[in-house]
């Protein structure tokens, strides 16, 4: 496939999301890491499925736009989350109720050379093919099935409950094909189960 | 049991969480891990007037030990299609079962046999994606309405077509003997006698080949999977059964003596039949 450069719509995207959030992202050089107290709320919207959750988002203190008017770039996450160095509690401030004692030397761990290309493999693959439509059919072609997306997207069940994702896997044409995400780390098989209410808060943003 | 502290549900696919903890491990027990168990391998193939023959070595090693004596190499893919697998036998295990499964869905949705090139293509997409972590060279043959066909696919998803192609540690003795004899157009009989040569040049130079060799013939008219093509001389003589037939020890004398048994008691139960 060839890779075309569609700098026109992604600019135009990233416009739109600095005056909408008047937030900046920076990067730490040294350290590869984006900071921002609010980087942990960013990075679990970002989520793909995640529902549209406009009306419950008044408890904050910026307008309560949603994150969903990003365009596909800025969703590709350029680190893991490392715990140490960005405390995802809120107030900035590791939460040691949730997830225990912060120690630099147990945060500053090697991870695995495939996790982030792994993470960011679907937006990525996106990212490419959305541009190249553009480039071959003009704007209108990835525009509505980024709103045809949009829409599949909201098709979920509850948070703690295993959803098909049928619309989407037909959309995105994984209903007729077999990858390791079907046969390892099955989510309707996981051993883990989540308390329903905690997770439908955190989903909704409440926690 | 509902855990507080899963927050969201765990992504599908492959899991990194033990990535840190595998590092931190490294160096601590060394001795104990048991190596996983590669098919060290003399894997070749080549391209004869009515088709594709493959060959391969039938021994699966995991660092010093033979783990299979009878392990098998060539695997399917398709009806038209086959592969042989070199590299970590699970991950060649694996990944030719992923494809033959996305190539069956194809052919079940289009009515079609699949082409070589849909497999080779599908192969080299997944393994880039992961960039060599899963080790499996793989020869893929296979005959379709373009013609007949060989590729190889490395395990950084690198592909090469050729007329004759060896992969595996054995490679380079098997090579030789094809790069030796090989001509275009060959025949049958002259196909599967460079194949197998070119797997006994592995087998006899490579530590990591051995044991019986497999060949399989792909043509238009269907598929001949020899299995083995020719045994290795120093097959182990144990019997895996110890079964003997009738008449193996001799009879010396034999005596016949009825058991008497007399009534005891007799009772009278009516059966209810309406």
């Amino acid at each position: 496939m060839v890779v075309l450069k569609g700098y026109g719509m992604l600019r135009h995207s990233r416009t739109i999301m600095r005056t909408a959030h008047g937030r900046i992202i920076q990067r730490a050089s040294k350290y590869r890491i984006v900071h921002d107290v609010d980087l942990y709320r960013m990075f679990r919207i970002e989520n793909a499925t995640q529902p549209d959750v406009r009306v419950f988002r008044t408890e904050s203190a910026r307008d309560g736009i949603t994150m969903n008017s990003r365009g596909l770039r800025s969703q590709l996450k350029d680190s893991v989350p490392v715990a140490g160095l960005c405390p995802q509690g809120a107030y900035g401030i590791q939460d040691c109720l949730r997830s225990g004692f912060s120690s630099v030397k147990n945060e500053l761990l090697p991870s695995h050379p495939l996790e982030l290309s792994e993470k960011n493999f679907q937006p990525n693959k996106d990212k490419m093919n959305f541009s190249t439509l553009r480039n071959i059919q003009g704007l209108h072609a990835p525009l509505k099935l980024q709103m045809e997306y949009r829409a599949a997207r909201q098709i979920q069940r509850l948070p703690f409950l295993p959803s098909s994702n049928l619309a989407l896997d037909t959309l995105r044409g994984n209903d007729e094909s077999i990858g390791f995400e079907d046969i390892l780390c099955d989510p309707a098989q996981s051993e883990m189960m989540g308390e329903p209410h905690l997770m439908v808060e955190y989903n909704l943003g409440l926690l | 049991m509902a855990l507080s502290n899963v927050l969201h549900a765990p992504a599908a696919g492959f899991n990194f969480d033990h990535a840190a903890r595998n590092a931190e491990l490294e160096g601590l027990f060394d001795a104990q891990i048991p190596k996983p168990v590669k098919t060290g391998t003399t894997i070749a193939g080549v391209v004869f007037k009515d088709g594709v023959v493959l060959g391969a070595d039938t021994r699966a090693t995991s660092s010093e030990i033979v783990a299979d004596k009878m392990c098998s190499k060539i695997h399917y893919i398709a009806p038209n299609i086959y592969c042989c697998g070199a590299g970590t036998a699970a991950d060649t295990e694996k990944t030719t079962e992923l494809l033959s499964s996305n190539l069956t869905i194809f052919s079940l949705n289009s009515g079609r046999n699949p082409r070589v090139v849909m497999a080779v293509n599908i192969l080299q997409e997944m393994l880039y994606r992961y960039h060599g972590q899963i080790g499996a060279s793989l020869i893929l043959g296979g005959v379709d309405c373009a013609g007949n066909h060989l590729y190889t696919v490395g395990p950084y998803g690198s592909v090469n077509t050729m007329p004759y192609l060896a992969m595996g540690s054995g490679d380079l003795a098997a090579l030789g003997i094809l790069e030796d004899g090989y001509k275009p157009d060959l025949e049958l009989d002259k196909a599967k006698e460079l194949v197998r040569a070119a797997i006994h040049a592995g087998v006899m130079n490579d530590l990591a080949s051995g044991n019986n060799i497999d060949i399989c013939v792909l043509t238009r008219e269907g598929v001949d999977h020899i299995r083995p093509y020719q045994v290795s001389q120093y097959k182990d003589k144990r019997k895996t059964k110890y079964k003997y037939g009738a008449g193996t020890t001799a009879v010396l004398t034999e005596k016949v003596v009825p058991v008497k048994l007399e009534v005891v008691e007799e009772t009278v139960q009516r059966m209810d039949t309406a």
